[in-house]
């Protein structure tokens, strides 16, 4: 069993402006250390994570313009609250990855376990691949593009920001919506409460095109996708039921 | 909390190796499930008659004897070696006739499993004290399933642990905790079935065991277990031939699958797969909710 959270940090070094940090030799704690402290006072911007091995809580509260890759698959949160920096992982992330994000870029090479994007204020979320159970839940603000498909409950309760989905979506897509634009290309097992199928206006295809140019994504057609959103009939007092008081 | 752990071998490439493979997975749960831990072992098939994996309190306790005396009183060969508190007896004749003759003359042994490949090993203390208990490095077979536990909903002791044998060569692990236990434990007593903990895994592999012998196939047990238990659970089943996979509606518990030509392993956490080779070229996905994953050699 390792220890790693519980050890004494060490400092980081880097070689030509780029920090390696063995998480085979290194704890996550020196890993974090290091990056939060880039925060008073930026000197290493580029940082290169090696043998990750699953462990969770990587890269997790970064406040500061760093350039991040995690060479392998990585545990519960990586990247969480996320601020400014660029974060890509080489493999696949469990649960929560880059949740309660407030800005920067976070990508994840293979596929995500549930909650991806919780939460998340700002920033942008890649998945290339495939995105589990509630993907965005209560998204607030964050644009995310899954190239694969997204699991059940996804985007349930979110309130604004983009989720597109390159694949499919599984149950209850759009829960108890607020105001998250949400476009699949693939098919949808079911809608949540309140959550519509929308007409895909010029100004949607417009938005699509942008996010697409933003994650990178060159190969897909925001024409092909559908738009859901909010009927708006959970979220807002009905005037009907004023007598009720 | 819980870990589970799962190693399903798709050819006979790492057979030899099954036991030292599964040893860090097991323990890599440590953090998920420090209270005990258990596995549950396919390999060593006998032919004819039966495997009984069977568990005396006291280390020192005679089992040449009770060969003896199965092989005098049930006129039939026995064939046994000793593990720690734990002994696997061979026995040339079926599972009910030894398994009646064991409660009628000596109600002290329990019977942890029986089959034809089936072994489980299980112990209070933390997976490592376990897995060099049993010696789970040197063992062989085809899969293997395991489990750590932290304990929520019964006692931290060795009935209590996991697995739970569910019949004739299956068993259960189980991570999270369901809700209608004590209701459904009523009425399986009342149909029959037999408890021994207050704990509720022991439920649900006794539903499983319910179900089974109503003359359900393992899809369609797993099925109606997916209708009557409730609450929140990964499962993963032990079989024979393979193993099955199992969440809840919800999935609110996690499991992570990872396959290559060789193998399919599960676990709680990516962690518990980093050791085994190829993992880095693994499919590697998590299991959607009410969906049965069986994997069995045919």
């Amino acid at each position: 069993m390792t220890t790693n959270n519980l050890a004494e940090t060490t400092a980081i070094e880097s070689v030509g402006g780029v920090a390696t940090v063995d998480l085979a030799v290194q704890t996550v704690r020196d890993l974090n250390q290091g990056l939060h402290d880039q925060h008073d006072e930026l000197s290493i911007e580029k940082w290169e994570v090696l043998n990750p091995k699953g462990h969770h809580n990587l890269a997790v509260g970064v406040d500061q313009k760093l350039k991040i890759d995690i060479h392998g698959p990585a545990g519960y949160y990586c990247a969480g609250m996320n601020k400014e920096a660029e974060i890509t992982i080489h493999g696949h992330t469990g649960q929560g990855v880059a949740e309660n994000m407030m800005s920067g870029t976070v990508r994840v090479k293979g596929n995500a376990s549930s909650s991806a994007g919780a939460t998340a204020h700002g920033g942008l979320l890649v998945i290339e691949g495939d995105a589990g159970s509630r993907c965005g839940i209560s998204m607030k603000g964050v644009d995310i593009v899954v190239k694969g498909s997204v699991g059940h409950m996804s985007c349930f309760m979110g309130q604004a920001g983009i989720l597109a989905v390159c694949g499919d979506a599984g149950d209850a897509l759009g829960d108890s919506l607020y105001e998250v634009h949400i476009y699949v290309k693939g098919s949808v097992k079911s809608l949540g409460a309140d959550c519509i199928e929308k007409e895909m206006r010029p100004e949607h295809i417009e938005e699509l095109t942008e996010l697409f140019e933003r994650a990178g994504v060159t190969d897909q057609d925001p024409r092909d996708f559908k738009r859901y959103g909010s009927a708006r009939k959970l979220y807002n007092f009905k005037v009907d039921n004023a007598g009720a008081y | 909390m819980c870990g589970i752990v799962g190693l399903y071998l798709k050819n006979d490439k790492y057979e030899s190796e099954l036991g030292k493979l599964f040893t860090p997975m097991l323990i890599a749960m440590t953090e998920r499930g420090p209270d005990s831990a258990g596995f549950a072992v396919y390999g060593d098939e006998v032919e004819d008659g039966i495997k009984l994996t069977l568990r005396h309190e006291d280390e020192n306790y005679d089992w040449a004897a009770l060969a003896k005396d199965i092989e005098t009183s049930l006129n039939t060969k026995v064939n046994w070696f000793q593990n720690s508190k734990v002994a696997v007896f061979k026995v040339d004749t079926d599972a009910q006739t030894v398994e009646d003759y064991l409660e009628q003359n000596h109600d002290d042994v329990l019977v942890m499993s029986s089959g034809k490949s089936i072994e489980i090993l299980k112990e209070v203390g933390l997976p490592e004290r376990i897995v060099d208990m049993f010696k789970l490095g040197n063992m062989k077979g085809s899969h293997i399933i395991g489990h750590t536990r932290m304990a929520t909903e019964s006692a931290v002791t060795m009935a209590g642990s996991h697995p739970f044998s569910t019949g004739l060569d299956l068993c259960l692990v189980h991570n999270g905790s369901f809700s209608n236990h004590n209701r459904l434990r009523q009425e399986l007593k009342r149909e029959g079935i037999e408890f021994n903990t207050e704990n509720d895994t022991e439920v649900a592999a006794g539903y499983l065991t319910y179900r089974l012998q109503q003359g359900d196939s393992l899809n369609e047990a797993l099925e109606n277990a997916l209708k009557t238990l409730d609450g929140f659970y990964t499962l993963t089943i032990g079989t024979k031939d393979g193993f099955a996979v199992v969440r809840d509606p919800i999935a609110c518990k996690p499991a992570v699958i990872a396959e290559t030509d060789d193998y399919v392993a599960m676990a709680s956490e990516y962690q518990a797969l980093t050791t085994l080779p190829g993992i880095e070229d693994a499919k590697v996905w998590e299991p959607e909710p009410s969906k049965i994953y069986v994997w069995e050699r045919n």
